[in-house]
Order: structure tokens, then C-alpha cells, then sequence
């Protein structure tokens, strides 16, 4: 079907500065159990094409999901039209950008195909995990699932370019809701489906989902009977499915270069980090190292080209504590005259790419989870988001987790609830006091990043281990 | 695409056995998306997407599949009869499914609009003409919105309409800004030049120095625009009838009665005054208004056809999320223009921005003031407050703190965008509330 589109697009191609065509297929099937009960199985066949034309220094776009040649032709004339009406009045002369020709493909490494597994045997599976969450009746809620999005898409140019690409996106999920009549308590394998990973049926290995359902059941009764997590300011760790978030909010975010750019200030907001910082502003301590890496191909956000079609590379964006490069694809670096990352993305064949973040991890240190814990005095050990919220600088932040311990003296106490913390984006990263080994780390991803206008969900990837941070507002429930 | 929505469903319910049914639920809409940044245009496009959920129902066993739709019926119907052959294939698997529920009787309903809009050239041209100076950052969204519903039982049912939302910003300095929306089915350009221009004299108070604010409790005056914010985190499961039963609602409280808001409260999904379709993705009609929450108590809750079917309630047209679509909450006595005089001194929140439960189950928010927030000081506006974020109960803001509720209330259609333009609406007055706390 690919071949054939191709080929009319090729026949269609107008005689504009730039023009191209990105083709999408995305198979969604989603199974779940929720409460014992199978819910019918959802799945969605999504496929169609955007063209984008640049042309007097105009861009426009179409989005169609007719990919015959009559619709092919009337996607190319609204986005011509499009792009000739801007370039009276562009924020840029985008046929100003050399725009990449590029040839390759990209596949996800797979061991054992999602499909493999039969419908029967998916529900069975499904079954015996859900089963292993009702240990107790005051578990009153209880859930699992399994989440397959294959995505193939094709990315052509007007210059011969042509990028194949089929990504293989696995996403379970399990949680498990205690209540005792006055409180409520959750926990989940990783909220926001955070053990979302690229590949096959190993991804379930992999994510403990065969593992993972009594803890899960027994941790959210012990928060029904923990105390408050206690306030003050003292020392945090957070788990690798705690640091994705934190990561992803206030250091993601705000280092998309739209949003520096300004395009962002309606909607998804603005950031504190400013052009000039790049090269000196120290984001946090010496130990923060913070890459853009496409290369870690089972992490959620993987690719070989963006949708914009420049080839994907690991890039430094913060290293050893210094701001060194934004996150801004192939149009924002020209606008800014800054380098960038390829994180030109787009949710689907109906959006426009925007700057994204895709892979966004912090890079190893030396210190076991034991060691970490060792250097507390009085301080809390914080795992699994559950509540975040920052301002639209990206700066002032408040997020919650799901379950949390006590820790004085150096070693683990009491389970606490409700443990939330907050504080500014800039000040926190400075109290990096140790980075976590390789055996605290978590290749964590989720499918649900909002941004942009108009609005888009797209895939994010945050690799990281647990991390230290000195002097952080903690506090507790009501 | 009402013929070709039809048509398509015809061509599939005629390969449907005597064992089965079938239901199409369809989303679609040809819309114009169209950013600006600077006073100028950044992203401008076109998007025309046709979606349909099939649904194929054999016993009590079920499965359901959403497709792209190209337009063109032979190569739809093609893929339709593909989809199902996956469903046979999948169905013949599954359990029963308990909580199936479907329409018993067939209602067909129509809902369509005439378009009113001008060609979308027109309406950018206008916005660059009036925004002409000013660093306007925003999106202009418009075009055609389709819903429609199909079942083998016999009913029909179709909605169109042609809105158009034109969501902005007009920046002074840094993040400081005046939000505004407009929205609606009729473009005037001399609303757009008013509602610029008063835009404009909002901005001339970001001219002052900005005050420094101390965490702590402030009188506090909330606009329509974040009062919507605030009571829209009830929406995560606060009036979904699945979420109340199961104890994961974030009025726990208010459900079991332990606490009540103010009694001056009263919510309610009120369809009947808002401009989405009638009936929801299996074929239920919505009726035109369900009480929520009267005099400060939770009064009823969204039932969808599952909950219904689980929890042996009766269904209420909700979606399968169970939050509102066109969420009413009535206004109070306070007229707007006393607003500043009994605000007095105290903080002047425009916006407000991300908000989170920090502690569910009690009914406890955070969230960020955003744009224009505002110092007054004996009813005067003084300057702009920098952004702060507020962390507090809904019990408190909304019932023991609660000083008055605006007597005139405001109408928004939703501006979300995401996968498709959303047809929900809020309709809410401001709020004046006593000892609001902002913590960082």
C-alpha cells in the first residue's frame, strides 16, 4: 500500500521550494481486565497522510486520510495555498532552511512478536495477573492490561528523499485501589503506563507484569494504614519511575526550543531557560548529565529520522551540570540560530511536527540504591508518580508519588503516604547530591505527553537511575 | 460525509448475520488549524479526518474497532469489511460480557447547523489586521464538526456544526499576558476588534511594577476562566458514577456525606444548553440536564451504559469516562461589577494552570496562577503578582471559604484539540474566596 502512495506522490509533486509527504499506519489494540471482567477489546486502524509544502518562504500543511491521487492533489493544493497565504505574513522565511533528502530505515528490535500471542491466550494471561491482585477485600479496585501500537510510517520528500520506519510499542499496565471507606490509596506497576517500552512480548518480561501483582496489591493496603509523610525539608530519593517525571517536567520541557521560541505561550507555556544560557548556565550540579539518545532502541521514543527526516544521534544536552544544547528540530535551530536535536515529531498523520522531546535520560553515576539511602540523615525514599503540576515557566513544580519511606540514620523506616514535594527547577538540580548505578535504573516511557496546537499526545522515553537530592520541601496528605 | 457515513454503515449491515448486531459511531470534521506567534503566522494547515468505531455485538460477547475513513466508499467499505472479519475472528473468544448494555429502543435524532463562517483566509486576514503591533501568540480553530451514530436495530442519529475558536494571548513582557478566547459560530470582525481592544487596556496593568507575594492566605477573586479550571478537576472521576461507587472519586467525601460544599453550589451536565450531540458512541440519548451537586451536595453522578449495567443503576447517557460535556454551575448574587470592590485587597487570579490533586481522596488541588494575575488593593488593581501556586481542598475554596459566586456566569466552548475539536462546553460564574492559600 506504501509503494502505491508513493507513487502517486511522485506523479503529484508541485513545483514548489519544498514538498513533502508523511504517510502513517498505526495498528492501536488495547486488552484489559478490570475488576475480573475482560472489557471488550478496542482496537484502531489509524492511517493516513499529511503533505507539507514550503514555498516563498511561506509553510503550510494537509492532513487527509484519502491517499488516492485525486486526494493526494487536493492535499498538495491546500498546503500550497496554505504556505503561499503565510508567507505574507511568516514568523520565518522557511525556504531559507535546507531541508534533508534522506534515504534509510528504522525498525524497532522485536524477539518475539506482540502477535504471537493469541486473543485466548492474551485473556489467560491477563486472568492470572489480575487474579494475583485480590488478596484482600479492601482492595475494591483492581486492573490490568496490555497496550500494542505498531506504527509504519514512510516520509518522502520532493527531492527524492525516502525514510521507512516501523516502531513496535508495547505498553502494560497494572494497578491496584485499596480504600477503607475514609481513604483511598492506588498503586500501579508505573503510573501513565511508565514501563512503556519498544519491542515484543519481552517488553512484559522485562516490565515485571509477570511479577509484580501481589507487591503491587500489598503496598497499596499498607498505604491505607501508613502515617502522613512527613513535612520539612530534609533529603529525597527518587526511584527511576519517580525521576522520569521529574526529568520530563523540568528538564524536558523546558528545553524544547519552540517554547523558547515563544510558540508554546498560549497553550503548553513558555520556559526559563533563555537562547543565551546555552554553553554556560549551570542547570545543576556536576553529576547532572542529561542526553537526547535515539540510540537505546528498546526505550519507548526511539527512531531513526525525525518527521522532519534528519537522522537521529545521542547529543549531550546538559553535561556535567552545564546547559550545552536545546532541544529544537531542523526549523527552531534555523529560527534560533542554536544546534539542536532531530525531535521534529508529530503524534500522528493529522498533526504537524513540533519540537518533542523523544529519549530524554540522565546518565549513570556510582552509588547502589543501598549506598544512596546510606548518605540520609533524615530524609524520604519516594517511588512512583501520581500527581504533577508546574508553572509555565517550568520553573515552580509540585508533584506526588504513590508510596514513600522514611529514612533516618542511613537506613529505610516507615511507609509513609501521600509523599509529595516541591520546588524550582533551577535550585533543585543544584541538590543533586548522588547518582544512582546501573542496577537502580529504569528504562521508564509512556505514551502520554500533551503539547502543542493544536493539541498532541505523543510517545516519551525517560531512562534513569535513583537519585539524591539534599534539601527538598517534603510533605504529606491532609 | 452524513450520506457517506450512512452509506458505508448500509454496506456493512448488510453482511451482518442474525446473530449479530452492529453499531457505528462516527467523528469527523474538516477543519482549518492555524497558529500565530509574534503577531504572525507560524504553523497554518488543514486537516480533514473521518473516524468510525464499529462495534460488533454477537450474544452477549462484544468487540470494537475505529477506523480511518478516506471518503471514498468502496475503498471504506473495503476496509469496514475487513474490520469485522477481524471482530468475527476475535468474538469468538471472548466471554460474555457482563455489563453489555445497549439501547432497547431505537431513537433517531438529527442536530444540524447551518455554516455561517467565512472562508478561514478571511478570519487570519482579520486577526493579523487588528493584532497588527501587538506579540500575539495563539491558534485560530475552524471548519466542520460531524458526529453521527448507526446501529442495525434501525437508529440514526446525526450531528453537525460549523464552530470556530480563536484562542490567544497578548504578551507585555516575560510571562506576563492577557489571556482571551472566542469562540462561537458567527465571525464579526468588529468582536474581534473589541475584544482586542480590552485585551489591550488589561494589558496597560502589567505596565506596573510587579508585586511581591509572600506564601499565604489571601482573599482571593477567581474568574470564570479558572473557576472552570478548578471545578473541572472534578471531572477526574468526582461526578462518574463508577468512580463514586468504587471509592476512587475525588469527592469521596462529599459522596459519603461526611462533608458538603457551599449551598450555594449547584452543578449539573446541562446538554440541553450546550452545543454537543444528543447521544453518545453506543447509541444512548443524553438527556438535557442531570443534576450533579445541589446546595453543596452530591446529588447524582454520570452513568454510563457499563456502570449502569455493573452497579445496576440507570444509565444517563454518560460516555464511557463518565466526566461532563457541558458542565452548568449557577451563578450567585454578587454582580460582576462589584467584583473589585468586594475583593477589596487580595489577589485577582485570570487563569489558572496545571492543576493536580495533591492528596485525591481529600479533594485537595494544586495548580499555578497563570497570565494576568493581578495585586488589588481597596478594589484598584496595583500591578501584576509573578506566578504562584496554590495547594487546597475543594471543601475549603468551594464551602467553608466561600464569600460569593458571581451573578453573571460565562460560556466556553472547549478549545481542546487533542485527536480531534472537542464539542464541550462550561458555562460558570467567578468566585470570591476567602483565605486562599498559595504556598510557593
Amino acid at each position: 500500500m506504501f509503494e502505491k502512495t508513493a507513487e502517486r506522490f511522485r506523479e503529484c509533486i508541485p513545483s514548489v521550494d519544498f514538498c513533502s509527504l508523511r504517510v502513517v499506519r498505526e495498528q492501536t489494540e488495547v486488552m484489559a481486565m478490570l475488576r475480573g471482567v475482560l472489557q471488550p477489546p478496542s482496537s484502531r486502524e489509524d492511517f493516513g497522510g499529511m503533505v507539507t509544502v514550503i514555498h516563498g518562504g511561506g509553510l503550510g500543511y494537509a492532513a487527509t486520510s484519502d491517499l488516492s491521487t485525486s486526494g493526494l492533489n487536493q492535499a498538495i493544493a491546500r498546503a500550497k495555498k496554505w504556505a503561499e497565504r503565510s508567507a505574507l505574513a511568516s514568523v520565518y522565511d522557511f525556504s531559507s532552511v535546507p531541508m534533508p533528502h534522506p534515504q534509510g530505515t528504522y525498525a524497532s528490535p522485536v524477539e518475539q512478536p506482540f502477535h504471537d500471542m493469541s486473543v485466548s491466550d492474551c485473556m489467560a494471561l491477563l486472568k492470572t495477573e489480575s487474579d494475583k491482585l485480590t488478596i484482600d477485600p479492601r482492595v475494591v479496585h483492581w486492573g490490568v492490561s496490555i497496550m500494542y501500537v505498531g506504527t509504519d510510517s514512510l516520509y518522502l520528500t520532493s527531492g527524492g528523499g525516502e525514510v521507512f520506519q516501523q516502531l513496535r510499542h508495547i505498553a502494560p499496565a497494572i494497578e491496584a485501589v485499596a480504600s477503607d471507606g475514609s481513604d483511598t490509596q492506588s498503586r500501579t506497576m508505573a503510573s501513565l503506563r511508565g514501563f512503556s517500552q519498544q519491542g515484543g512480548l519481552e517488553v512484559l518480561e522485562r516490565s515485571g507484569f509477570y511479577s509484580d501483582g501481589p507487591r503491587i496489591a500489598r503496598e497499596a493496603l499498607e498505604l491505607l494504614e501508613a502515617p502522613q509523610c512527613p513535612s520539612g525539608e530534609q533529603d529525597l530519593i527518587l526511584d527511576a519511575d519517580q525521576m522520569m517525571l521529574q526529568i520530563h517536567e523540568s528538564i524536558g520541557h523546558p528545553l524544547e526550543l519552540d517554547r523558547i521560541l515563544g510558540d508554546e505561550r498560549n497553550y503548553a507555556g513558555t520556559s526559563f531557560v533563555t537562547a543565551d544560557m546555552f554553553g554556560e548556565y549551570q542547570y545543576g550540579s556536576k553529576l547532572l548529565n542529561i542526553t537526547f539518545d535515539p540510540t537505546l532502541s528498546e526505550q519507548f521514543a526511539s527512531y531513526g529520522y525525525d518527521d522532519d527526516g534528519v537522522q537521529a544521534t545521542k547529543e549531550y544536552l546538559i553535561q556535567d551540570g552545564v546547559l550545552v544544547r536545546p532541544l529544537g528540530g531542523l526549523l527552531s535551530q534555523h529560527r534560533a540560530g542554536l544546534n539542536g536535536v532531530a525531535n521534529s515529531r508529530a503524534c500522528s498523520w493529522n498533526r504537524p511536527p513540533i519540537d518533542r522531546m523523544a529519549n530524554i535520560n540522565l546518565e549513570e553515576g556510582t552509588d547502589s540504591l543501598s549506598a544512596l539511602i546510606g548518605q540520609v540523615e533524615k530524609g524520604v525514599y519516594m517511588r512512583t508518580n501520581r500527581s504533577w503540576s508546574i508553572d509555565d515557566s517550568r520553573n515552580k513544580f509540585q508533584f506526588g508519588c504513590e508510596w514513600g519511606r522514611e529514612i533516618v540514620d542511613g537506613a529505610l523506616g516507615r511507609v509513609v503516604r501521600n509523599p509529595n514535594y516541591r520546588g524550582i527547577s533551577a535550585g533543585f538540580w543544584r541538590n543533586l547530591k548522588a547518582v544512582g548505578d546501573g542496577s537502580t535504573r529504569g528504562v521508564m516511557g509512556t505514551p502520554y505527553c500533551g503539547k502543542g496546537e493544536p493539541n498532541q499526545v505523543v510517545r516519551v522515553g525517560h531512562a534513569s537511575p535513583a537519585c539524591l537530592f539534599s534539601n527538598v520541601a517534603v510533605f504529606g496528605g491532609v | 460525509m452524513k450520506d457517506t457515513f450512512f452509506g458505508f454503515f448500509e454496506r456493512l449491515a448488510a453482511t451482518v448475520g442474525s446473530a449479530e448486531r452492529l453499531t457505528a459511531h462516527y467523528k469527523g470534521e474538516e477543519s482549518c488549524f492555524i497558529r500565530f506567534n509574534r503577531g504572525l503566522v507560524r504553523q497554518p494547515g488543514s486537516v480533514t479526518q473521518n473516524d468510525c468505531t464499529l462495534r460488533l455485538i454477537s450474544g452477549l460477547k462484544q468487540a470494537n474497532m475505529e477506523l480511518s475513513l478516506s471518503g471514498v466508499l468502496e475503498q471504506d467499505v473495503q476496509r469496514g469489511l475487513q474490520a469485522l472479519e477481524t471482530l468475527r475472528a476475535w468474538i469468538v473468544h471472548l466471554p460474555d460480557d457482563p455489563h453489555l448494555l445497549l439501547p432497547e429502543q431505537p431513537q433517531s435524532t438529527e442536530r444540524m447547523s447551518q455554516m455561517l463562517l467565512p472562508d478561514s483566509g478571511t478570519m487570519v486576514t482579520d486577526i493579523l489586521d487588528v493584532a497588527r503591533g501587538l506579540d500575539l501568540v495563539g491558534i485560530l480553530a475552524t471548519g466542520s464538526i460531524g458526529r453521527g451514530f448507526a446501529s442495525t436495530s434501525g437508529q440514526r442519529n446525526w450531528f453537525t456544526a460549523h464552530p470556530f475558536s480563536f484562542d490567544w494571548c497578548i504578551y507585555h513582557h516575560g510571562d506576563k499576558a492577557v489571556k482571551s478566547t472566542w469562540s462561537g459560530f458567527e465571525w464579526d470582525r468588529g468582536v474581534l476588534e473589541q475584544k482586542m481592544e480590552s485585551a489591550q487596556r488589561k494589558l496597560a496593568i502589567l505596565d506596573q511594577p510587579v508585586k511581591k507575594l509572600a506564601p499565604g492566605r489571601y482573599r482571593t477573586y477567581l474568574t470564570p476562566a479558572a473557576v472552570s479550571d478548578l471545578v473541572g478537576m472534578c471531572s477526574w472521576g468526582g461526578f462518574s458514577a463508577s468512580a463514586t461507587k468504587i471509592g476512587m472519586s475525588p469527592l469521596l467525601h462529599l459522596s459519603s456525606g461526611d462533608r458538603q460544599l457551599d449551598p450555594r453550589i449547584c452543578i449539573s451536565e446541562n446538554v440541553a444548553q450546550g452545543v454537543t450531540e444528543d447521544f453518545q458512541d453506543s447509541g444512548f440519548i443524553r438527556p438535557g440536564n442531570v443534576p450533579l451537586v445541589a446546595e453543596g451536595k452530591l446529588v447524582g453522578t454520570l452513568v454510563s451504559p457499563r456502570s449502569a449495567k455493573e452497579y445496576g443503576l440507570e444509565n444517563n447517557g454518560a460516555g464511557g469516562g463518565e466526566s461532563p460535556c457541558a458542565l452548568d454551575m449557577a451563578g450567585g448574587s454578587m454582580p460582576n461589577a462589584e467584583v473589585l470592590e468586594r475583593l477589596g485587597t487580595g489577589v485577582y487570579v485570570s487563569n489558572l494552570w496545571y492543576l493536580n490533586f495533591s492528596d485525591r481522596a481529600a479533594g485537595r488541588i494544586t495548580g499555578m496562577t497563570r497570565f494576568a494575575t493581578l495585586w488589588i488593593e481597596d478594589g484598584k488593581p496595583v500591578g501584576p503578582i509573578d506566578p504562584m501556586r496554590f495547594d487546597e481542598t475543594l471543601y475549603n475554596a468551594l464551602g467553608d471559604n466561600l464569600l460569593a459566586l458571581t451573578r453573571e456566569r460565562e460560556f466556553d466552548l472547549s478549545t481542546s484539540t487533542y485527536h480531534r475539536r472537542s464539542t464541550e462546553s462550561t458555562r460558570v460564574p467567578g468566585a470570591l474566596i476567602d483565605a486562599f492559600p498559595f504556598t510557593l
